[in-house]
């Protein structure tokens, strides 16, 4: 079984939201207005998060994109009283939605916040619901949802393989669409296990660090941090 | 309906038989309030949790904080009943069943607080079907049914022998219902017997149950991995401060009950004084856990902790902290400790000051942890809307109409004891003391 994962290199990441954009696409997130999300109501699978450092004129602007880390332990499942989120035998960290309560002790345990809840109906302007991607299920109000790693591109890269009677490639093959959109490169995309793949090689890089990594919840998001390119 | 003036204890069957204006008038106005909370449910089950204050990181807030709130002022009731029955503490005679109703009634509300809270109140019932049991809220499920269960038996045992009083003393459709009740109590010596082993068993059971409540409320917090929630002593910590505001509302009750159904001669200043006291002591007891806390988060200093820890010192939740402060410790401390100002007024306004720092307590473990979370970039407010303030008040005008309906059904001091108090226990109890005493023989064993 590959145990997918995604490195993402912040010296190549220039925070231009690429990401941010194809995931909403991809993954039919309803649109929030300004004073919602300024609220803290929208929702987003994947953030840039930015981080002002120094004082003028000696500043520096970090991003960070920031999704669902697909923890090993992950302290969000623990707790969900109902099993609607749950790790999957892949590793992947899911969420059923037919099945969530919308208690929200999820969200609360997560140390990352990449869990989202539907405060409202999801809301489309009608142009936009003719466009709404077909393989991903419309979530109602009322119940939480997070990154999936695009789980059904997943899906669908393993129906291919099963046709074509061969194994599924462990990198390339499946790509989530932040993964694939990004113009700089900076996200990679893959198995950890397989030792041939881009990820697990730079995962294993003396730059690769994990977020809040001393709660000891094992992420399979691994970020690179910038050195590199300020070095150089 | 005949109402027997010159019997002993009229009184206390007088709110049963007779009803005022007044308590129509009370009963409207309550009855008003919780259908205003009504009105606010239906909008925020139309348009979802969106019309509340909640956001992202701040997914709880009022509802949560009234949920532990309500579920800690259950253990007023039948935990407080408990231990003084077990102790044989003759002065509970005309307060148990007060405090028992409270634990019934008010875990409802505990218990309804989560429903508000749910995305999916449609779904409630799967945590039944599909639950989970390594979830502390599935924890959650099963100590608070088995309490409401056990609290509820705890209840109706004794309540028997004062039905069947009731039974023979009315007549029409309330006969029949009284008479359903009564199971057939007509107060033989063995009646008796099975009665007090009843309710000896129960108090026993009780004990450990509502304990294991709030320990387990404590938990849905410090199983994660927040900072400040994640503490070994939030178990006995929030049991401590359930028993707290508990006692707090049983003194606010009992005044209640005692000036509107005119009980001088029943609720007497001794009754005040005695858990004026056990509030003290348990003001002190607050006090050690949370310095206790508190201390140890400060000395450890470590920085995600201390966010919340200054957040809640001199951040933008120091006044719900040092107004927990005063009325959680200063207030309470200064009535109570000496005997010149425990009395009837000074306990109720400490068990007032006691119940709003209980809140602001509950408050405060609840929201500065979500507002200040470990990623740096995801500092949330938090602003609870119409819609929340409503239910807080819908919850507690119904909280109070049931309550005074309840005294409208069943006397809400138990005669049947208060007979046995009059009747039985004082040879009794002068038997028992001579046991204590050297020298002499055993009394009771």
């Amino acid at each position: 079984m590959p145990r997918w994962g995604m490195t993402i290199d912040l010296d190549k990441c220039t925070g231009c939201q690429a990401c941010v954009v194809a995931c909403k696409q991809e993954n039919n997130i309803p649109f929030s207005t300004p004073e919602e999300a300024e609220y803290g109501r929208e929702i987003s699978w994947i953030k840039v998060m930015t981080i002002a450092e120094g004082e003028y004129p000696d500043t520096k602007l970090r991003f960070m994109p920031m999704l669902c880390q697909h923890c090993d332990h992950p302290p969000s499942t623990k707790v969900c009283p109902t099993g609607a989120t749950y790790k999957n035998p892949e590793g992947l960290v899911a969420q059923i939605y037919p099945r969530c309560i919308g208690c929200r002790y999820c969200a609360n345990a997560c140390p990352y916040q990449v869990k989202y809840f539907n405060w409202y109906e999801p809301k489309w302007p009608e142009e936009i619901k003719e466009s709404l991607n077909p393989d991903v299920s419309i979530r109602p109000k009322g119940v939480v949802e997070k990154c999936t790693f695009c789980h059904h591109r997943l899906q669908k890269a393993r129906e291919q393989a099963v046709v074509e009677k061969r194994e599924l490639k462990s990198e390339g093959e499946y790509v989530p669409a932040c993964v694939q959109s990004c113009p700089a490169e900076a996200m990679s995309f893959g198995d950890l296990d397989d030792s041939k793949t881009e990820v697990a090689r730079l995962s294993k890089s003396t730059r690769a660090f994990k977020a809040l990594e001393d709660l000891g919840t094992e992420p399979k998001v691994i970020y690179l941090k910038e050195g590199e390119w300020r070095a150089g | 309906m005949q109402v027997r003036t010159n019997e002993k204890d009229a009184v206390l069957f007088e709110p049963i038989l007779k009803t005022g204006k007044g308590f129509y008038i009370t009963a409207l106005f309550l009855l008003a309030i919780a259908l205003w909370g009504f009105y606010a449910y239906t909008i925020q089950f139309r348009y979802g949790l969106g019309v509340t204050g909640l956001n992202r990181p701040v997914f709880w807030g009022f509802y949560i904080t009234n949920f532990v709130f309500f579920i800690g002022i259950s253990h007023a009731g039948t935990l407080i009943s408990a231990i003084l029955r077990l102790c044989r503490a003759e002065w509970r005679r005309p307060i148990t069943r007060m405090a028992e109703t409270i634990t019934v009634l008010v875990l409802f509300f505990g218990a309804g607080n989560v429903i508000l809270d749910l995305g999916r109140p449609d779904r409630a019932l799967y945590v039944l079907q599909y639950g989970r049991i390594q979830s502390p809220l599935i924890w959650d499920v099963i100590s608070i049914s088995t309490y409401l269960t056990a609290s509820t038996i705890y209840l109706y045992v004794p309540l028997i022998p004062d039905i069947a009083l009731l039974r023979d003393r009315v007549t029409g459709w309330r006969k029949r219902f009284y008479g359903f009740l009564s199971l057939g109590w007509t107060g033989t010596e063995k009646q008796h017997r099975r009665l007090e082993i009843a309710i000896s068993v129960l108090a026993i059971i009780v004990i450990p149950i509502a304990i294991s409540v709030h320990t387990v409320v404590s938990w849905v917090f410090a199983m994660t991995i927040q900072p400040m929630w994640h503490s070994t002593i939030f178990g006995p910590y929030f049991v401590v401060g359930a028993i707290y505001s508990g006692i707090g509302a049983l003194l606010i009750i009992m005044a209640i009950v005692r000036k509107v159904y005119r009980l001088e001669d029943y609720i007497k200043p001794i009754h005040f004084n005695y858990l004026g006291m056990l509030l003290f002591v348990m003001t002190l007891l607050w006090f050690y856990f949370t310095f206790a806390e508190y201390l140890t988060t400060f000395y450890g200093g470590e920085p995600t902790e201390m966010a919340v820890f200054w957040a809640k010192i001199n951040g933008e939740y120091r006044i719900f902290f040092w107004g927990m402060v005063l009325t959680d410790l200063i207030i309470p401390f200064a009535i109570l400790c000496n005997r010149w100002t425990r009395t009837i007024t000074g306990t109720v306004i400490a068990s007032i000051s006691v119940t709003i720092g209980m809140w602001l307590e509950r408050f405060t473990i609840v929201v500065p942890t979500l507002v200040n979370t470990r990623l740096p970039w995801h500092q949330g407010v938090y602003v609870p809307t119409w819609i929340e303030w409503s239910l807080l008040a819908a919850f507690f005008a119904t909280f109070i109409l049931l309550y005074m309906i309840f005294t409208k059904l069943f006397p809400i001091v138990s005669i049947w004891e208060i007979r046995e108090g009059r009747e039985r226990s004082i040879d009794e109890t002068v038997e028992r003391i001579k046991g204590y005493l050297p020298g002499e023989r055993a009394g009771v064993k």
